[in-house]
């Protein structure tokens, strides 16, 4: 499974910015995931709990903030959510879109002691 | 307390990625990913481009899939470089395996090197590789609905194969629905109907492909 490498990174970022920040343990990890991003959240944790032993990070939460996929559409110039990865504007019809969010996947905040 | 952080997941992948681009771009070597299910075609239709663009090209393949050495062993006999990655259980191919393999090859000595990854729909089209663009293949007995069932594969790829199509009456495959699944999560894809049993449609994407390499290369 993917999740493992994705794990360990998540692992590395968390405890590289807990120890900056002179925390001593590590409660919870926020991690900010778009819509079209394929991780899934339970086999992460489960990885994380083995990865993290003997960590400030063992026995952390990870917190899974979703974000909807949204485009802008360049034929009616506003912004339009995208549903099933389909790129296709909800106001004009339009397909000429950028995303402007769906692929994010990063480490939002760690909660620490 | 809490902290922010805001730091991408990916980003050891990506940097990987960002390095092997800019190595090739330098030796002016174009990196093809070729993703798609077990069985879809990839060998043969590696092996086809091979044969049909080598007079073209000096071309270099990259075996990711896990079966053994047998894929990487027919290309060998073709006469072409090629590396096997060992996989052993993975489900995709990461950049830094490219990395790790490209020392493997005489890169002044290449134009192109194509990696076949590892047989899945799903995870490898997370991973960017250094690859200038995407190939994916479907071929028809998987059935019509997998480029809404596998949506970022198909939503990522610059080119879609659909491939044995000399068995499209037999599966009752719909084509226009996987046209249509495609292009609605990836407007600007291109798509071929190919059989690489028959060679039918194998001109159409070989032309395109050539074309990909040439802008890359010639850059
Ligand atoms: N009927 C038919 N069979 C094909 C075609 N392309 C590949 N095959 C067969 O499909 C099987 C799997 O092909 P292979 O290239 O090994 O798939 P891979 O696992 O994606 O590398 C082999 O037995 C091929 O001979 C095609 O266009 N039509
Ligand atoms: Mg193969
Ligand atoms: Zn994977
Ligand atoms: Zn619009």
């Amino acid at each position: 499974m993917h999740e493992l490498s994705v794990t360990q990174s998540i692992l590395n970022i968390a405890l590289e910015s807990a120890e900056k920040a002179g925390a001593e343990k590590i409660n919870k990890i926020t991690i900010a995931a778009g819509e079209m991003t394929g991780y899934v959240p339970k086999y992460v944790q489960e990885y994380f709990n083995i990865v993290s032993r003997g960590t400030i990070a063992e026995g952390a939460e990870l917190e899974f903030k979703k974000i909807p996929a949204s485009a802008l559409c360049r034929s009616c110039g506003k912004e339009t959510p995208l549903t099933d990865y389909r790129f296709i504007c909800a106001r004009c019809g339009g397909s000429d879109l950028k995303l402007t969010h769906g692929r994010e996947f990063l480490v939002d905040s760690i909660d620490v002691d | 307390m809490e902290i922010k952080v805001v730091h991408q997941i990916m980003e050891w992948n990506e940097d990987c990625s960002d390095k092997i681009k800019k190595d090739l771009r330098e030796k002016k070597v174009c990196l093809v990913n070729v993703m798609g299910s077990p069985g879809a075609g990839k060998t043969s239709v590696i092996t086809s481009i091979i044969e049909r663009l080598s007079d073209r090209f000096k071309i270099g393949v990259i075996e990711g899939d896990i079966a053994g050495k047998i894929d990487a062993e027919k290309i060998q006999s073709l006469g072409i470089p090629v590396v096997q990655l060992n996989t052993d259980g993975a489900c995709h191919i990461e950049a830094m395996a490219i990395d790790n393999m490209l020392p493997d090859f005489d890169l002044d000595a290449l134009d192109v090197i194509f990696v076949e990854n590892i047989g899945n729909l799903v995870c490898p089209a997370e991973f960017n590789i250094g690859e200038d663009f995407r190939v994916a293949l479907l071929s028809v007995p998987e059935g019509d609905d997998k480029a809404a069932k596998y949506p970022l594969m198909f939503s990522t790829t610059d080119a879609l194969v659909i491939n044995k199509y000399d068995m499209v009456d037999y599966f009752d495959f719909d084509t226009d629905r996987v046209v249509k699944d495609a292009t609605d999560r990836n407007p600007s894809v291109k798509i071929f109907k190919v059989s690489n049993k028959t060679g039918d449609g194998l001109d159409e994407f070989l032309d395109w492909l050539g074309k990909r390499i040439e802008d890359k290369i010639s850059a």
